[in-house]
């Protein structure tokens, strides 16, 4: 299969208060269809600014972006995005939310709606206003949400971020499975590197200050995805490395 | 969530217990032969005019032609500053255009109005029509411009991730989003249109209850002053509190 994502020499600046601040610096990268992609770095790094850049959200910038092989000029339903909030409009609920997000033409597709909502597990809660949600079932309505307009690629931005640890490890594994099912590209970005380990199938490393890709790993945890074990700690360690010096990486071991 | 707690015996007792208190006092004082019952007359006499104006059917068209004139009054105001206020957030170019006159004549109170509905609109009711317009159109408008602008900005970027024509935007989006704040520019609106309908009755009407007023003042009856005060209030406060129920109906969200 072919790239869906290609970046060349992006270059992105802002300027704060009359300073230049180099948020991006040539970047290049190519993301073939169909691929898991884990994007990684501290804050400032650029990460978000780069996602946001392939999804449409920021506009302004030097270089090419590419998905599906053409020009990036604005957000659109086939690049679904995920925020770090969950984003629903608290004045609708779960359906309504859903059906706020699709085209004319499946606006009354109640079928639809009720298809993607079983596929995140909360089919029975389509008439729930989102505060009567936890935070980790509202991120599942968000995808399912994201999912139903059938995009061609996920960007997801540091989309479990606020949540807590058992809640994450369910909605990673949750979220493996649909990449699996869907059959859909997805780039995530976080700051968690067993996140970026577990679900990235390559983890790109960036660096801050000006944001630059550092190195590009390529995961190998075997057919079944574990996150105990020889392949994963050796997965992990890899990028741990990326980051710390040898002296301070933290002692870690498998069970 | 909060629950609901009953309220018990002891808190009827300490809500009415001031207005009883105030009540015992003054009838007090007026049986003592203190009051001057041509400037504050006993409370039975009020409420023997309260019956007296009940049974004359007095009351009801007194209060009728004042409510019937506030709600002419308030829905014009809240079409127009609706309208015009969801323009101005939606169209910069509106609002640059429209923003000079609104700031200007916004400070203008309704009562400084009254001399010139009088001219365009005569004695009638369109005048009165027109100063609770003025008085009930600046809250609302201000209040939905600032409960658009206050509405979380991610949500115009969610809208834009999932194409949002603009008429899906303004109803899933803008309207929804500035409701609570609407809904106080409402309260605020249908207060001061209570306030400029006595206003405008007091200086030229023969009905409602601004009218009780100063027909009160000429008769030298101050029990019919107070008793047009009285409804005033009462019937201020009975349209809050709907108002107030309406909010809880419409915002179910929150």
């Amino acid at each position: 299969m072919g790239n869906i994502v290609e970046i060349k020499h992006l270059t992105k600046n802002f300027t704060d208060k009359e300073k230049n601040v180099k948020a991006l610096d040539d970047i290049n990268l190519e993301i073939k269809e169909g691929s898991f992609v884990s994007i990684i770095g501290g804050s400032g790094c650029g990460k978000s600014t780069m996602l946001r850049i392939i999804g449409g959200l920021e506009t302004e910038y030097d270089g090419e972006v590419l998905v599906g092989g053409e020009n990036v000029t604005a957000p659109s339903r086939d690049k679904g995005f995920i925020f770090q909030d969950h984003r629903l409009l608290p004045w609708l609920t779960v359906k309504e939310n859903i059906r706020f997000s699709l085209p004319d033409s499946q606006k009354k597709n109640d079928e639809l709606i009720k298809e993607y909502l079983s596929l995140v597990g909360l089919s029975n809660f389509e008439n729930a206003y989102p505060k009567q949600l936890s935070g980790g079932m509202s991120q599942r309505v968000a995808i399912a949400r994201a999912l139903a307009n059938k995009p061609k690629i996920l960007l997801l931005d540091e989309p479990f971020g606020a949540l807590d640890a058992i809640t994450k490890v369910n909605l990673q594994e949750e979220l493996l499975k649909i990449w699996k099912k869907e059959n859909i590209t997805m780039i995530i970005v976080t700051h968690d590197i067993d996140e970026a380990v577990y679900l990235g199938q390559k983890v790109v490393v960036m660096t801050p200050r000006p944001g630059r890709i550092k190195d590009i790993h390529t995961v190998n945890l075997g057919t079944v995805r574990v996150r105990t074990g020889e392949l994963f700690t050796a997965a992990r360690d890899e990028i741990y490395k990326e980051f710390f010096k040898e002296s301070e990486l933290p002692f870690s071991y498998s069970i | 969530m909060e629950k609901k707690k009953k309220k018990g015996f002891g808190y009827w007792l300490l809500y009415f217990a001031l207005p009883v208190i105030i009540l015992a006092v003054w009838e007090g004082y007026s049986f003592a032969g203190k009051l001057k019952p041509y400037a504050l007359p006993a409370p039975e006499k009020i409420l023997k005019t309260t019956v007296e104006y009940i049974q004359n059917g007095q009351l009801f068209t007194n209060i009728g032609v004042s409510v019937l004139l506030v709600l002419e009054g308030f829905f014009l105001a809240f079409f127009v500053a609706f309208t015009v206020g969801i323009c101005v957030t939606v169209f910069p170019k509106f609002d640059t255009f429209t923003d000079l006159i609104i700031q200007i004549l916004k400070p203008i109170p309704p009562i400084a109005w009254i001399p010139l509905a009088i001219l365009w609109f005569g004695i009638g009711q369109d005048s009165k029509i027109f100063i609770i317009f003025i008085g009930a159109v600046f809250p609302i408008f201000l209040n939905t411009v600032d409960g658009v602008r206050n509405i979380d900005k991610k949500y115009f970027e969610l809208a834009k991730v999932y194409e949002a024509p603009k008429s899906q935007l303004i109803k899933k989006i803008i309207i929804p989003g500035a409701l609570p704040s609407i809904m106080t520019g409402v309260r605020l609106g249908v207060g001061n249109a209570w306030v400029s309908v006595v206003a405008a009755e007091m200086i030229g009407a023969t009905k409602g209850v601004g009218y009780m007023l100063s027909n009160g003042r000429s008769l030298s009856r101050p029990d019919i002053v107070i008793l047009g005060m009285l409804l005033v209030g009462i019937f201020g406060k009975l349209m809050d509190d709907l108002l107030r129920w309406l909010r809880k109906k419409l915002i179910k969200w929150n």
